[in-house]
């Protein structure tokens, strides 16, 4: 479905990416993992169009879509939650989820895709008058993945979910992204919190200093006594 | 999971409802508050005794009001770029000019070297481009538009002090060529200084109203208010409105929302220039003119506080602002210095006082009414709110 080869990216001087390759299927969760400035965000940033690259190929459904505009982007089916879910604070739940449908005109699909937001997280129900901005941190997170689905997205990024979130919450949005897997759309999720991701992907990519140097099933990357020293704290 | 799906349909039938309550409120609401001003200056005015009827000469000619009118249009032009997308423009007088040069080119005898006659008030035999006002009107609008687009299709991928500082600059650039334009390469451009007059009357179901026919004029400039605001209020609950809310509150996220930037922006400034256009024609036939030397940096900044006194990004804000200023300025200051003048017998210059009260008004109300007088529900949420980490997090 999506596929990167040799993709580079610079900001300046500074190489970011230095060459990675990635694929994700159809139906698969993907996730790429990795420390701090290990690239993960600045893949995700790239394929959805904010950052061009330098070179490379991205690849989506036998398309090239790299240095295409973002909106572009959406258009084609790529939906994003970006990190730190940069949710609109000053609209509603409501608004906010709106926007994410911005380039749709099916109203009665948009109208289904929303009610499936809100049976996934129906925190946001009983919010949706309520300016995001004052919402908690956790509800947040669940808008920025909820208004990325409004886009009915054939594949789905995610950008650090977990971040900054309570222990409890974090298992709660881990199980919604299985779930919405389950329902059919592919995943391609970042994240620092390895064994949260690694529990719920099918495959999975570990990201070092622009590079990728691991990558396999998740199951036998949890294993794996060098992941399980530099990401799980083992 | 059934309960929550009705509940949903219900509030957003309703919400709906609501919504189109109000729209046509306002129309209803808004005509009669014109319709009453325009009789009361068309008829009642007249039979007054003499100390009232004095009172409203000084206070408030219809000449003023018909003045206002045209800073209200112009306000709401900007608005749209401002208010709504959050664009800062320092420019604006640039659109007015091009729209009152529109008036006096297409109708006036200018360009006496040819003679098209269109629809036109003016005699047949006289030289000149003579078209109907209407018609000039929708070119004035068009051009500018065309020009919002041109300034803006390079300029808008700056950040916003950038793109602040080229708009100013272009405020800057088109009055000048105007002001030089006698003799650019042989061709007379723009008369120089001496500027563009008389235009054209304008004509009103046969009839021919010149520039002492105050009270059509009225229903007119009115008209094309109501015009603007029914455009901004259209636009701003569809698509487009929502787009520039987004750009407004985060650009990024805006784009990952699928939010084509340049096009929003871009039809934001055009939407604005129009508007623009609009006022700059109808001001060149309610002075009977068009003069250089009118297009000031300061209509660019007295515009930008009649958006901020009024209440950025709320069209009766907008229009409360455009009134108070465009009144003080022209009136209500004059007036009353005259007044002071008059009681204590000094000669002071009040007018000459016009942009410390309007620099004290800003100061005023950044520090006291950051939102304006009557805010935008949304940006007084923004400006009063104590800086929330949470909803900030990652924002680079």
């Amino acid at each position: 479905m999506l596929k990167i080869e040799n993709l580079e990216v610079t900001y300046g001087n500074i190489k970011a990416i230095k060459g990675i390759s990635l694929e994700v299927n159809q139906g698969e969760i993907v996730t790429l993992i990795g420390s701090n400035g290990a690239g993960k965000s600045t893949t995700l940033r790239t394929i959805s169009g904010i950052l061009k690259p330098k070179s490379g190929s991205i690849t989506f459904n036998g398309e090239r879509i790299e240095g295409v505009e973002g909106h572009e982007i959406v258009a084609k089916g790529i939906c994003q939650s970006p990190e730190g879910r940069r949710i609109f604070p000053k609209m509603t739940v409501d608004e906010n989820l709106d926007l994410g449908a911005f380039l749709r005109n099916d109203k009665a699909e948009i109208k289904r895709d929303r009610q499936r937001v809100l049976e996934l997280f129906p925190k946001l129900q009983e919010r949706i008058d309520q300016k995001a901005g004052t919402m908690s941190g956790g509800e947040q997170q669940m808008l920025a993945v909820g208004r990325a689905l409004m886009g009915s997205p054939k594949l789905l990024l995610l950008d650090e979910p977990s971040m900054g979130l309570a222990p409890v919450l974090v298992e709660m949005i881990f199980e919604t992204i299985k779930k919405i897997n389950d329902q059919g759309t592919t995943i391609l999720l970042v994240e620092q919190n390895a064994l949260a991701a690694l529990n719920v992907a099918d495959r999975a990519y570990v990201l070092e200093s622009g590079s990728i140097k691991m990558s396999g099933k998740a199951r036998d990357l949890i294993s794996n006594d060098e992941v399980t020293k530099a990401y799980l704290g083992g | 999971m059934k309960f929550p799906t009705i509940k949903l349909r219900k509030k957003s039938k309703i919400s709906k409802e609501l919504k189109s309550f109000n729209q046509s409120k306002w129309i209803r609401g808004f005509t009669i508050a014109a319709a009453a001003i325009w009789v009361f200056y068309a008829f009642i005015v007249d039979l007054l005794p003499y100390s009232l009827s004095d009172f409203f000469q000084k206070w408030f000619p219809a000449t003023t009001i018909n003045e206002s009118l045209v800073w209200v249009i112009c306000a709401l032009g900007l608005n749209i770029v401002v208010g709504y997308a959050g664009l800062l423009d320092l420019g604006f007088v640039a659109f007015w000019a091009i729209g009152g040069y529109c008036a006096g080119w297409f109708m006036s005898d200018f360009f006496h070297q040819t003679s098209i006659h269109f629809g036109s008030t003016a005699a047949p035999e006289q030289p000149g481009i003579h078209l109907s006002f209407w018609i000039v009107l929708l070119i004035g609008a068009i051009i500018c538009a065309l020009f919002g687009v041109l300034i803006g299709a390079p300029t808008l991928r700056l950040k916003s002090d950038y793109l602040a500082l080229v708009t100013l600059g272009f405020g800057e650039i088109i009055p000048q060529i105007f002001y030089n334009g006698e003799n650019i390469a042989g061709f007379n451009l723009s008369n120089g200084s001496k500027g563009i007059s008389p235009v054209d009357n304008v004509g009103l179901f046969g009839k021919t109203l010149g520039p002492f026919d105050l009270d059509w004029k009225y229903l007119i400039f009115v008209c094309l208010a109501a015009l603007m605001v029914f455009i901004s209020l259209r636009i701003r609950s569809g698509r487009l409105g929502r787009a520039w809310l987004a750009i407004r509150e985060d650009e990024l996220a805006a784009s990952m929302m699928g939010v084509p930037l340049m096009k929003s922006k871009l039809a934001a400034y055009a939407v604005g220039a129009f508007s623009g256009g609009i006022g700059g024609v109808a001001f060149a036939t309610h002075v009977n003119g068009v003069f250089a030397d009118r297009f000031s940096f300061s209509i660019s900044i007295i515009l930008l506080a009649m958006v901020v006194l009024g209440g950025m990004g709320n069209v009766w804000g907008v229009i409360v602002g455009a009134l108070a200023i465009a009144w003080v300025n022209s009136t209500g200051l004059p007036a009353f210095g005259e007044t002071v003048n008059n009681v204590l017998g000094t000669s002071i210059n009040f007018p000459s006082y016009n942009f410390l009260l309007f620099g004290g008004i800003l100061i005023f109300m950044m520090l006291y009414k950051r939102e304006g007088l009557l805010p935008e529900s949304r940006l007084k949420q923004i400006l009063h709110e104590t800086d929330d980490s949470t909803s900030n997090i990652g924002g680079h």
